[in-house]
Formats: C-alpha cells, structure tokens, sequence
C-alpha cells in the first residue's frame, strides 16, 4: 500500500516551487484518502467467514430493498455488527494512535517520542485495569454515573498524569533531553505496570479473562457500544490536531523561538498533553496496547512530504487508520479461523522499524 | 521606542542583572557589548518576554508585561545565537515559519515569493530546496535571519516602527558575511526600524552602530555614541584589556578592518 501512496505522490507534478512540498503533501494526502476507503471496503469483504461485502454493497447500489432481502440474515448480521464496527473502530484507533505519536513527537521536539516507548500507553492501561478490577466494587459509583464512559475516561486520566509527569521529568528550559525522556518512560511504564500488576493480582477469574484479552492489543469484539463510548474522545483530540499544527511548527524552532513567532507557548503544550492523553486513553480503553503505530506512521510521511504539521497531521490520520486497518485483516486472516491479536501484528512489524530508525540516527542522536 | 528601566532579573538564587536601564530609538542599530558573563543575553532575553524581570519594558509606549506573545510578535522579531532542528525541514519551510503571525507587513504583490525574497537578502539564493541540517553552521544563521525577516519585512507597520532583536548575529559568519548582515541590520534601522544587536566585534560595532551600550557584571557600565563609549578608559576596564583605541600595528603586521570594505 505504501508503494501505492509512494507512486501516486510522485505522479502528481511537484510544485514549481523549490523547497516547498505542500503540493506534494496535498496530492498524498488525496492518494491516503482513496487509499484508506479501499482498504476499509478490503476490510468489510473479507474475514473467516464467506459473507461478502460486495454482496452488501451491490445489494445497496441496485435495488436498496430487494439487495437488502437478497443478502440472507447471518450475513447482514457478519457485516453490519460484526465487520463494519471493527473496521470503523480500527479506523479511529489507527487516526488516534498515529496522530498522538505525531503530536508527541512534535511537541517533544523529537522523532522518537511514542506514547507506547515513553510509559503513556502504560498509564493509560493502569486506568482501564483500574476499572476492570475495581469497577464493581471500589470504583462502583463511579462506573454507576459515568456507564460505558468509565472505562475510556480512567484511561484518559491516568493517561494524562503520566504524560504531565514525563514531561516535567523529561524537559527543562524547553529542551527535551531524548535519553531522560526514554529513561523517564521506562520508570513512568515500570511504575504503572507494578500498580497495574497489584491490580491484576486482586482480580478474580472472570476478570482476569477480561484482563488478557484487552491486554494483547485486540479489535475483536468490537461494538457499537465500544464506539459510542471511545469514539466521541477520540474524535474531540482528532478534531483538535489540526490546531494544533501551527504551534508543533513553531515548536520545532524551539520553545523561545515558538513564543517569538507569538505561539502563547504554555497554554498551547496544555492543549497538545490534553490532545495526546485523549487519543491514547481512549484507544488504549477499548483495544489494549497497539504499540508502534505512533512511531512509523509519523517517520514514514516526514520521508514523504516532510515535518509540516499541517499536512503531515492529516496525513498521519489517514495511514494510520489505513495500516491499522491492514495490520487488522492480517490477524484475522493469518491463522484464520482463528485470530492473532493485532498489537503482536503491529509490534512484529513496528520493532524491527524501529531499530531500523535508530539504526539510521544512531549517528545523530544526542544520548 | 523600546525603553527599559531598572531591569534586574534572577535566575534561581542568583541574581544577573541588577537595575539595567536602556533605550534603544528606533531609526537606529543599537549595539551591546561586554564580555562574556556581563548579562547581554540574559537581557535581550528580558526585552524578548522569555523570562520575567523586575522594572518595566516598554515597547512603543506599550508595557511588555500584558503584551500577548502575538502582540508581541507582531512588533519585534528575535535571532537567536543558534538553532537546531530534530526534523528534516528545507530551507524554505524554515523561512516561512517567519509568516506564521501574518503581519509581515509585506505589499500583496510580493509576500507570496518573501521567502526567496528573504534568502536573496542574506545571500542565499538557490538555497530553498537544501535540507537545513545539511547547511554549515553559518548558513543555518543566515537562514534563520532570513525567517526573522520575513516575520518584520516592513520596518514600519500601521505607522509604528518595529524591531529586530540579533544575538550575535555575525558570530559564526565570514567576513563577507558579516558586513552584509550587519548592512542588513543598518538598511533596516535606515528605512524606520530599529536593531537592537549584541556584537563582539569592537570594530563592527563602531562601523555599523548609532548607539552601544557597555555592560559588565549585570549593570551597564557605559552608553553612548561609538565614539564617546569605545575608548581606551572603558576597554580596560570593562574587558580588562590594556588596549588602545585608533593605534596602528608596528611595521609589517598584517591588519584588516572592516572598515576596509569597498562594496
């Protein structure tokens, strides 16, 4: 697919002007849309069973009654509650993985930042252990007036501790050292794992199922509910991303060459914590630890059309919930009928990346 | 006008400058100059609104404190001594961060190429399309010049002049380079603005200066024309120097002043 977005981007005429890829950004953005939309309709047509969409879909573009009573009930059923909850569910946790490692990336100045490698996507996961184990006794009340927001919202919480924490730890005087901010995450993920691991210890055996399954990293058993009770936080941090690409580009001239260019620093590094917290939270709450989504995406696309966070935001959304996507067919398919869970996807491809990356910078890199 | 008066700040316990008065008119390139440690940076980082200081500042009769950072913004533009990148920006999208406040104040016709228009300024032509990291540390200053200028390229906007804050804007520069940022720095004041510039060059700064100010030890020990502050008395007392102002080396030492230059 990548090939696919490489080729197009170099189709489109670049623009007449020397050092400016915005057309090129504009045009690959335009191919990640189309491509997105194939691999989502990909997605909907294939699985374990042989329901097909094109049988939905052909159903739809003829006849909307006769297509609908040709398809038979299980069918319907396969696409409509089971497939098509999963491929929106994986589209929004993709866009909200990808951006918040952008996000992060910018406003921590630097390429490595990943709410998965710096302890976010722990504190995230202490907050949904929270309220797995403690939801129907301690936390009760709470799980009583907030229902299916519990979950995404603890989440969301702890999320945004560890992330506030990280950063004081991690940056003074506006730089961002990346050795403290690796080492910071590790003791801010060991910390949350260690509460995390008392929790589990309490946990009875129902839970504990629970427990195993979130935590591989999974978009099975995604439902309606789930999105009603994920999706508005994820959309509300996708929403505001892209006001928040002005300021990372001030942000990467530096935190006092930020505030000369008139970016209101402080308040704008709220917002983009906030934005982060959210994104992860919400998506760690309903499908466990995807890691490395946040780191390739956001590498890729700087290749591509460049660090301008006004397109590379967008962009970042859009193969992110593309490759997600892909990573999700892979597992339900690989070992089909059964299903391997989509974070050891993402991590066998994502880690190898990875070390490709520091590989490449090792020479660069300040540690 | 920028006006500055009893300026100290700390930083932690320990105090930097202490009650630091200045102006700085626009029209006109405002030198500081002193040894390392007297508090130039630390001040022209007061005047910038980077940390907070004791007394007031004012920037066209308008208190700094209460200012919003895109007020601000739109009044003063700032060159740091040195910027690094952790993404791979060319030259161009870094020059254009200098319009992100939109009060370049350029004419419709020429802001949509003021990038090139920027570069050209400080010798940079063709240069756009290069990867900023892979420039020289003196071609990565130029092109964050070329950015600060973009951000103020008129000198007067709605009837107010504006500023140009450089911090050893020639330090990594050779010395073409050095005379013309610094013509840049005296064009600007020329046609309305104002530069406030620290400089270690004596010999740049009585060239190119209207006014300097002197400082030591977080107090300005002396302000004034070229002429009247770059004298034998100060330099020895301020640099600890025994040097002598206007005297010629002995017989067959080579010299060469900037003063030279035929443009």
């Amino acid at each position: 697919m990548l090939q696919r977005v490489l080729d197009g981007a170099a189709l489109t005429r670049q623009g007449d002007i020397e050092g400016d890829r915005s057309a090129r950004a504009k045009a690959t953005i335009v191919a990640l849309v189309v491509a997105l939309f194939l691999v989502a309709l990909f997605s909907l047509a294939s699985g374990a069973s042989d329901a097909s969409a094109w049988d939905v879909l052909t159903g739809w573009t003829a006849a909307p009654e006769a297509g609908d009573a040709a398809l038979t009930a299980r069918d319907r059923v396969i696409v409509y509650d089971i497939r098509l909850p999963r491929v929106v569910l994986g589209m929004l946790i993709g866009a909200a993985l990808a951006v918040s490692g952008a996000v992060m990336q910018g406003l921590f100045r630097n390429p490595l930042a990943d709410p998965g490698l710096v302890g976010i996507s722990a504190g995230a996961s202490l907050g949904a252990i929270s309220m797995i184990v403690l939801g129907s006794t301690v936390l009760a009340p709470v799980m009583a007036t907030l229902g299916i927001y519990a979950l995404p919202l603890a989440a969301f919480s702890t999320a945004l501790a560890t992330t506030m924490l990280l950063y004081r730890v991690a940056t003074r005087r506006g730089q961002t050292s990346i050795a403290t901010m690796l080492l910071a995450g590790i003791a801010l993920a060991a910390m949350a794992s260690a509460f995390s691991g008392v929790l589990v210890y309490l946990a009875d055996d129902r839970q504990l199922r629970d427990l195993t399954f979130w935590g591989l990293g999974s978009l099975a058993g995604a439902t309606w509910t789930k999105i009603l009770a994920a999706g508005p936080i994820i959309a509300l941090a996708l929403v505001a991303a892209p006001f928040l690409a002005r300021g990372l580009n001030g942000l990467a001239l530096g935190e006092a060459a930020a505030h000369h260019l008139g970016i209101p620093v402080q308040r704008f590094k709220n917002v983009a914590i906030v934005t982060v917290a959210a994104a992860t939270g919400a998506s760690v709450a309903v499908s466990g630890g995807i890691g490395f989504v946040g780191i390739v995406v956001p590498h890729l696309l700087r290749l591509l059309i460049g660090p301008d966070h006004r397109y590379l935001l967008p962009a970042s959304a859009l193969l992110g919930a593309a490759l997600l996507l892909l990573a999700d067919a892979v597992s339900r398919t690989i070992v089909a009928p059964a299903e391997l869970p989509i974070g050891i996807v993402t991590a066998a491809v994502g880690a190898p990346f990875f070390l490709w990356i520091l590989l490449r910078r090792r020479g660069v890199l300040d540690l | 006008m920028i006006e500055a008066s009893d300026v100290s700040v700390s930083i932690g316990a320990k105090p930097i400058l202490h009650g630091v008065d200045f102006e700085a008119r626009p029209g006109e390139v405002t030198a500081i100059v002193g040894p390392n440690g007297s508090g130039k940076t630390t001040f022209l980082k007061a005047l910038s609104g980077d940390i907070r200081a004791g007394g007031t500042i004012r920037m066209n009769g308008r208190d700094l404190v209460g200012m919003k950072p895109w007020q601000a913004a739109a009044m003063r533009a700032v060159l740091p001594q040195s910027t690094t990148l952790s993404f791979p920006f060319t030259v161009r999208e870094i020059v254009r961060l200098g319009l992100m406040n939109g009060r370049s104040g350029a004419l419709a016709g020429e802001s949509e190429r003021l990038p090139e228009r920027a570069l050209a300024r400080v010798d940079l032509e063709g240069f756009a399309g290069r990867f900023y990291q892979e420039l020289s540390g003196g071609e990565q200053q130029r092109v964050q010049l070329a950015r600060v200028l973009c951000q103020v390229w008129a000198p007067v906007l709605d009837g107010a002049p504006r500023y140009l804050f450089l911090d050893e804007p020639v330090s990594s520069l050779d010395i073409k380079h050095q005379l013309i940022i610094m013509k840049i720095a005296g064009d600007f004041a020329a046609r309305g603005g104002g530069v406030i510039a620290i400089l270690h060059d004596l010999n740049l700064t009585a060239m190119f200066a209207d006014k300097v100010t002197v400082m030591n030890g977080g107090r300005v020990a002396a302000t004034g024309t070229p002429a009247d502050v770059l004298t034998d008395e100060m330099i020895h007392r301020v640099f600890d120097c025994r040097l002598r102002v206007g005297v010629l080396p002995k017989g067959d030492v080579p010299f060469v002043l900037p003063q030279s230059v035929s443009l």
